[in-house]
């Protein structure tokens, strides 16, 4: 068995592309269902994933990670079997065959008062060799936003590409742009090397 | 409920659609008609340059290549922007928690989910997850999943003229223990043949999703087994342009985990970016 004295190698084990085959064994029922759709608190979040010539990618897979609509973290367990009423944070949308993904889930509150409230993401795809993250802002609080350092860092266009657009129904519409001009901002965290 | 196959129509798909398909000259970057010889070259000057960049002193990779040509696929899917550096945000500091209510207690063992055995090389992979210095990472979800011995996956869009093992779906789940260990038991896949360009064929391996006790530790890999002939022509391994980083991917065959007259061992630790969270919060955690 392992032996838990040895000193391990502590680089980071490397990723690889999600590949094409991931749709019978990470997609689970009601995986991008936060909130049961069309519940009170309910809060639609789509959006399409393009590559670099503008089309849409097919075979993705995205995940949300976010606190409730009172800024707290999750800390309940049940994301994988739902019972409709605990709110676990976590969702998973495999794209459809047009490139689409769609959440059923709810606004994120600030974690700490006057913070831009996001949600966390993370993409798969085949083609792509390793994981990317970004994050959605929501659009309403500016004033959270003009004062938000990590955003204040970027440029008007990055900027604008970080935050979802509003629907007349109240829902959240967010494209990722795998490469091009229009790319999606993506984030690297301290302790993430090539 | 989500989309639970991708499409069967996609035209730049990787499955291999039929040895008629893969015979025509198929236009676009997934362009089947080229050889395993262009591929091994571009291969091999990208490892070249590599190893010169090492030798003017630039720091070892440690992580895939976004930009790997010779995965065709990844020619329109890599960003060409620099990542943005940022810290994690609360929110990010922390992972979805999973517990015993996510998972089947038999979920972990992918040779008992039909009614009979499934065939193929019985193996357990068993090892630890762990954090980027050297904790070990508790109760977190890790998923697998992996063609049959024969390499044929369960999925509508792998027409790989291969049988289909009506007792092995080649997908399994479990939670990591107290000091970050899982076990899965399982048959040994198969080689792959994919279309990234004539002949090609994936080295057998084992999908492992993983979360950290922090959402920027999410990962999504590939296992391999140890001494696999086609290391050298897989674009998708290759694209780990350092050695060590390479066999970071690679299990080690254990004749301890091996069981008497039942199954082979193999031994794979994963270790995930460094946490930026403080011990003590993660104390809690459970």
């Amino acid at each position: 068995m392992t032996d838990l004295t040895a000193t391990p190698d502590l680089t980071p084990t490397p990723g690889q592309t999600v590949g094409p085959f991931y749709g019978y064994a990470l997609p689970y029922d009601h995986d991008n269902e936060l909130v049961p759709p069309g519940s009170a608190r309910a809060v639609q979040l789509t959006g399409a994933v393009y590559d670099g010539a503008g089309e849409r990618v097919p075979d993705a897979i995205l995940e949300i990670w976010q606190p409730d609509e009172n800024g707290d973290v999750p800390r309940a367990t049940g994301s994988l079997r739902r019972n409709g009423f605990t709110f676990t944070g976590f969702g998973r949308a495999a794209v459809d065959p047009e490139g689409e993904f769609s959440f059923s889930t709810v606004n994120p509150g600030p974690t700490e008062a006057g913070k831009a409230p996001f949600i966390s993401v993370v993409i798969f795809a085949r083609g792509l060799l390793n994981r990317l993250f970004t994050r959605i802002y929501l659009p309403e609080d500016t004033e959270a936003l003009a004062a938000d350092p990590f955003l204040s860092s970027l440029d008007e266009a990055d900027r604008r590409r970080l935050i979802a657009t509003r629907g007349a129904d109240a829902s959240l519409h967010f494209d990722i742009r795998l490469q091009g001009e229009e790319e999606t901002p993506f984030l690297r965290f301290p302790g993430h090397e090539d | 409920m989500s989309q639970h196959q991708t499409s069967d129509t996609d035209e730049a798909s990787e499955a291999f659609d039929s040895p008629t398909v893969i015979n025509e000259a198929v236009k676009g970057p997934d362009d089947a008609a080229e050889s395993q010889a262009t591929l091994s070259a571009e291969i091999a000057d990208i490892e070249s340059q590599y190893k010169q960049n090492l030798a003017a002193g630039q720091k070892p990779e440690a992580q895939p290549r976004l930009d790997y040509r010779p995965y065709r696929s990844s020619i329109l899917r890599h960003p060409t922007k620099d990542p943005r550096h940022t810290d994690p945000e609360t929110i990010e500091l922390f992972s979805p928690a999973f517990g015993h209510r996510d998972i089947g207690t038999l979920e972990s063992d992918l040779t008992i989910q039909a009614d009979g055995e499934p065939i193929g090389e019985r193996i357990r992979v068993t090892g630890r997850v762990l954090d980027g210095d050297g904790r070990p990472v508790r109760n977190q979800l890790v998923e697998i999943w992996q063609a049959n011995s024969a390499g044929r996956y369960i999925h509508k869009r792998d027409q790989h003229p291969a049988p289909i093992d009506p007792n092995f779906t080649g997908v399994g789940r479990t939670l990591t223990g107290p000091n970050g260990e899982y076990s899965f038991t399982t048959i040994k896949p198969g080689p792959y043949p994919w279309k990234n360009h004539h002949n090609a064929w994936r080295p057998a391996h084992i999908h492992f999703s993983l979360f950290g006790s922090e959402f920027t530790q999410r990962m999504i890999t590939q296992m391999y087994f140890p001494g696999d002939p086609l290391f050298a022509l897989d674009p998708i391994y290759q694209s780990i342009t350092d050695q060590k980083a390479r066999d970071r991917l690679v299990a080690t065959y254990d004749h301890n985990i091996t069981e008497h007259e039942f199954l082979m061992g193999y031994n794979w630790d994963i270790v995930l970016t460094g946490a930026n969270r403080t011990w003590m919060e993660e104390e809690d955690d459970d």
